[in-house]
């Protein structure tokens, strides 16, 4: 007994090193491909691109919270701002402080709200958590109103984007053979932060923290059976998703170049959260693919309604119209969103094939995909279904 | 913990991941194969033509609220620019172009508008930006399109920065009167006519009520017993009402959007709070606020335009009120014979002022139409614009700022009637003085379109 | 003192419409375990129907009958034809569902009903009472919002305390098989229950709009305060809504008289989070957190 336990203990580093080096390997991978699309595209897909970017990022953190942890965030968008007036507050002008400093400012300026916010929020369920954080998303932009002197009010604060630096030029105009222009700078810092933000999720989602806290949201008794405290986990969560939403935050604000509060309103939080459905909940992948989605679709619907021959108001209405619409869809249609059902159907066939194998072998397969989780009982079927469409967990 | 969640999915989620990205990383780099490469963004040799001009048309855009709670209203403005340059292009265009104007929807969120303006600058190539609106919303874009000298003309938003510093922003223009200097006009007549009054403050709380409080602050300082403020979207503004009847005002300033003085108005009808009001231009607007308050029940409002009877107001450019008007006579033909479904309004009118000062600009420029060349002339000529507005525009090498100054008015029955001259004035300490420059007085040409 | 009276009455007024809304969260959280972001909207959406009959020249009551007539349709077919579909699912994707509902019907209506500003005409006066020679905050639509509030409370009160319909409405939504077993038609009860908290949900919103102005956008800080009014007295109370939509609307009517109106949002949040600290369940919870 003791033996096997050991056994499986060594099993699991080799593994966990095996996801770590695999996980290296896609980041690198990732960012060679950033840098050469980055490079082959104009100036305009490289600011839809920065956009995408800081879409994916947050939705990446609230995916993780609400996927895997389970707990329904609103107030992402707000969260976002803190970043967002991190940065702006450090970037008044040209000779501000490095980028770097600043993004990590940003972070930790975030996670200390995210924590703050994870421990309210670490006692409430479903709708209570829901009315809180819609709360936080609607509540937060007054903040800058009101502190009008220091944050800028409703103008703002505005942003002085340092200029790339001379080795990120050099090494630009030695890859491609162009000049590295400001916007290809920003949506490289945004792709970068992306990048590096998906391998720590990544990480740690497969890391013992990231089993706790699908444990959590599976249940909560058998995770307290299990020694797991759900507070902790609850509020470790919630800071991991925070510092990705104020990654996310000073990347926007970044490419904005402005810090203002209408850009923080509730329907960013709501964006964030239909990024995270479209996609395929508690998938980073997902994120990544309902943030791309949410950042190509308005522009194409709207200009596909002004061929139509609408005019400007009707083709302007069309985009949150399909998009709400997409919304409803694929919640009815692929409730485990693009990405997700797209995967499972890979997966459902290569169990298939796997069991046809096994059956050919002549070997009883009473072992087919049964879940080991410490999951959901079928009694419980407000749960069951999130489950067994996130059971998989955040995929790189 | 579980076998599944350390097995095969990750391998394929990783695959997913890449694929993904390369997916959409290559779709919108084959979506940039349309563009033309050739010297984008930095036409300004000096040669006759540059970006977004060609021999037939000049391509402009604007960025505006059509969606969200910002859209009533401000989505009109777009609508009306949109009619006259159909008139104008309908009539042949200026200098052989036709003037291709597009609008981007915006939101009122300046991370919208930081995108739309990059859609309008590297996608649809835009030779300037015309009349984009909203203080914030702006903000976001000002440095960009200064920075890369694309002329930023006729900002809809009475914000000193579209004019105050023209170093640091060459290229933009503001257009309204700003807040600041209508502050002053107000105050200064307030403290000469109606030295007892015991004044309150009804203020939006943005720049638009920062600037007009520092105006007024420079004529009336102790008889001021109350400021409040308002956060636009904020419906309830009940508490403010109350504040500035318990502070005993009996004069009311207010510096505010249209349906906010619909909803300040039936509050004090509510209360039954009876101070004099004085609602500044950009939300006075008498036959749109009348008809917002006419439709209360049990007669408490007949008339329309009686629910404001007696409000003291500012103008600078005249609005459908004015139907003798010959600049609202031309907008009228205009609408009806260019324009979209619904009536022409204030907001209609507004953006087919910002078009016709456009179009004027357009035509003095000439044959060789340049940014450069655009914002020179207006810096020159500028003054000089002929147009609906009462008093001139302080366009100069040193300011960029929009309409110099007002009139003050009444409103009585359906129009409304002078108080005062047209008075001009500047930011800062500037005196108020009668505009001698008879701007009020021009009429446009017969054909509508500025010779 | 006259401010002070006129800001508490204000904040009252204002408080019974949230807890109107409240309310319609309440009865469809009750009876379908969803919260309905898309409430406010479809309120909206009847709150328009009612404009376009009295537009077209009929009588304030009509316009009236005609938004909740219109209101319980929709909320059936809603139920019926989308929300049916997410049954027994996870609880996030009712909750996106209804958020993606919110977008479609606010799209849909701002190109039907034109994205205006409108002022939409209310009963029984909308003048202040007169005390002595004093006017104070009350109105006549005040007082019939009130009533109406508190008539309607009763109503659910009576629903589900005493009614055999109240009981079936409930045991579905607490545990659809059981109650099937027992011979509830389940789905019928979801359908009613979405239809009636629609027809409360076109109740508020017509009392919102009373006296003031509409445009698509209008209900949108309603979907905040109501949640937060529905959740601060905890969402199986109706007495918990109504007392949730008083205390609310009163200290943001205090808030944004003597604080700041930009802080109101941030004071809702700290109210609920003191209220939800003390009792994560709400005011007036009976349930208490599952332990080990």
């Amino acid at each position: 007994m003791a033996a096997a336990a050991a056994r499986t203990a060594r099993l699991r580093t080799a593994l966990s090193e095996v996801t770590l080096l695999r996980h290296l390997v896609g980041a690198a991978l990732g960012l060679l491909l950033v840098v050469l699309v980055l490079s082959a595209v104009d100036d305009f897909r490289r600011v839809q691109l920065a956009e995408m970017a800081y879409l994916g990022i947050a939705a990446g953190g609230l995916t993780v919270l609400t996927g895997l942890n389970g707990q329904l965030s609103l107030g992402h968008g707000a969260l976002m701002a803190f970043g967002a007036y991190t940065t702006a507050l450090l970037l008044p002008d040209r000779d501000g402080v490095p980028l770097v400093v600043v993004l990590l400012a940003a972070v930790a300026v975030t996670v200390v709200v995210g924590a703050l916010v994870g421990v309210a929020a670490a006692r409430l369920h479903g709708p209570y958590l829901a009315g809180a954080t819609l709360a936080l998303a609607v509540a937060v932009p007054g903040i800058a109103l009101y502190f009008k002197e220091t944050l800028g009010g409703e103008q703002g604060l505005r942003i002085i984007v340092p200029e790339a630096p001379t080795w990120a030029d050099d090494a630009t105009f030695f890859v491609t053979g162009q000049d590295l222009t400001p916007r290809g700078w920003i949506a490289f810092v945004a792709w970068l932060t992306l990048v590096v933000t998906y391998f720590l999720l990544a990480n740690l989602s497969r890391s013992r923290v990231g089993r706790r806290w699908r444990a959590v949201r599976d249940d909560e008794v058998a995770a307290q059976l299990a020694g797991i405290d759900l507070a902790r986990s609850r509020v470790s969560a919630f800071m991991v998703s925070a510092a990705a939403a104020g990654a996310a935050g000073a990347v926007l604000a970044i490419a904005v170049r402005l810090a203002a509060p209408s850009s923080f309103t509730l329907n960013l939080s709501l964006t964030l959260l239909a990024a995270v459905v479209l996609g395929g909940l508690g998938s980073l992948t997902g994120a990544l693919t309902g943030a791309a989605l949410l950042t190509f679709l308005p522009q194409v619907v709207t200009d596909l309604g002004r061929e139509a021959g609408l005019d400007d108001i009707a083709a302007a209405e069309l985009a949150p119209l399909v998009y709400g619409v997409v919304m409803v869809l694929v919640i009815l249609l692929a409730p485990a969103g693009l990405f997700g059902t797209a995967h499972r159907a890979v997966v459902t066939r290569r169990t298939r094939r796997a069991l046809a194998a096994r059956a050919a072998d002549g070997r009883a397969s009473t072992g087919a995909p049964t879940d080991g989780s410490a999951g959901p009982t079928d009694s419980d079927p407000a749960t069951r279904d999130s489950t067994t469409t996130t059971r998989e967990g955040a995929q790189p | 913990m579980t076998r599944r969640n350390t097995r095969s999915p990750r391998s394929a989620g990783l695959t997913g991941l890449a694929g993904l990205v390369a997916t959409t990383l290559v779709l919108t780099a084959c979506g940039a194969g349309g563009r033309d490469d050739d010297g984008d963004g930095d036409g300004n040799g000096g040669g006759a033509s540059d970006v977004g001009v060609t021999e037939d048309s000049v391509t402009i855009g604007g960025h505006f609220p059509l969606t969200g709670v910002a859209a009533p209203g401000y989505s009109e403005i777009p609508t009306g620019a949109k009619a006259y340059f159909d008139y104008v292009n309908a009539n042949g265009g200026i200098h052989g172009r036709k003037i291709e104007y597009i609008v981007k929807d915006d939101g009122y969120n300046p991370t919208n508008t930081s995108k739309v303006t990059d859609e309008l600058l590297l996608q649809d190539e835009i030779f300037a930006m015309v009349g984009g609106l909203g203080t914030p919303t702006h903000s976001a874009v000002v440095d960009q399109l200064n920075a890369e000298g694309v002329p930023d003309l006729f900002v809809s938003s009475g914000s000193l920065m579209w004019g105050d510093d023209v170093e640091a922003r060459p290229m933009t223009f503001g257009w309204q009167p700003d807040y600041e200097s209508e502050g002053k006009i107000i105050g200064q007549y307030v403290a000469e006519n109606m030295p007892d009054a015991k004044v309150g403050l009804f203020l939006q709380d943005d720049d638009l009520g920062e600037d007009a409080e520092k105006g007024v602050r420079q004529f009336l300082d102790e008889e001021i017993v109350a400021v409040e403020r308002y956060t636009s979207g904020n419906t309830d503004v009940g508490p403010q009402i109350a504040g500035l009847q318990g502070a005993g005002a009996d004069l009311v300033l207010s510096f505010n959007t249209p349906s906010y003085t619909a909803l300040a108005q039936l509050v004090s009808m509510k209360l039954g709070y009876k101070p004099k009001w004085f609602v500044a231009s950009i939300g006075s607007d008498p036959n749109l606020v009348g008809s917002l308050l006419s439709q209360f029940s049990e007669g408490a409002i007949k008339d329309g335009a009686s629910a404001l009877e007696g409000v003291m107001t500012s103008e600078y450019i005249p609005g459908t009120d004015q139907t003798d008007d010959p600049w609202v006579q031309l907008w009228q033909k205009v609408w009806d014979e260019h324009g979209a479904k619904g009536e022409l309004t204030n907001y209609r009118i507004y953006g087919m002022s910002h078009a016709y000062a456009f179009v004027q600009a357009l035509q003095g420029v000439g044959e060789d139409l340049t940014r450069e060349g655009l914002v020179e002339w207006l810096e020159e000529n500028g003054e000089g614009l002929e147009g609906p507005q009462l008093a001139p525009f302080r366009y100069s090498a040193d300011s960029h700022m929009g309409i110099a100054g007002m009139r003050l008015a009444e409103i009585k029955g359906d129009t409304t009637e002078p108080l005062t001259p047209v008075l001009v004035t500047d930011i800062g300490d500037a005196e108020i003085t009668e505009d001698s420059s008879g701007q009020a007085d021009d009429a446009p040409p017969e054909s509508g379109i500025p010779e | 003192m006259q401010q002070l009276l006129n800001t508490a009455l204000g904040g009252l007024t204002l408080g019974a419409v949230y807890a109107a809304f409240a309310l319609a969260l309440v009865l469809i959280w009750r009876s379908t375990r969803v919260v309905n972001f898309a409430q406010a909207p479809m309120a909206m959406v009847t709150t328009f129907i009612a404009l376009v009959v009295i537009d077209a020249g009929y009588s304030y009551w009509l316009g009236f009958a005609a938004a909740l007539v219109s209101g319980l349709l929709l909320g059936a077919l809603l139920e019926r034809l989308v929300v049916r579909h997410v049954d027994g699912k996870a609880e996030i994707n009712a909750v996106i569902l209804t958020l993606g509902l919110f977008i479609v019907l606010h799209s849909l209506a701002a190109v039907v009903f034109g994205n205006e500003y409108r002022s939409f005409p209310a009963p029984f006066g909308i003048r202040g009472f007169e005390v002595g020679d004093r006017t104070i905050a009350l109105t006549g639509f005040g007082v019939f919002t009130l009533v109406a509030v508190l008539v309607v409370m009763g109503l659910l009160v009576l629903l589900f305390r005493f009614t055999d319909l109240g009981l079936k409405m409930r045991a579905s939504a607490f545990n659809a098989e059981v109650a099937r077993l027992l011979g509830v038609q389940v789905g019928r009860m979801k359908t009613l229950g979405w239809a009636l908290a629609s027809l409360v949900g076109s109740l508020a919103g017509l009392l919102i709009a009373g006296g003031s102005l509409v445009h698509p956008g209008y209900m949108d800080s309603i979907v905040v305060y109501g949640f937060v009014a529905a959740v601060l007295g905890g969402l199986d109370s109706p007495a918990g809504a109504v007392v949730g939509g008083l205390v609310l609307g009163l200290s943001l009517s205090f808030v944004s008289g003597y604080v700041g109106s930009q802080l109101v949002a941030l004071a809702a949040l700290l109210i609920l989070m003191l209220v939800l600290m003390l009792k994560p369940g709400g005011l007036f919870s009976s349930t208490t957190a599952r332990r080990v």
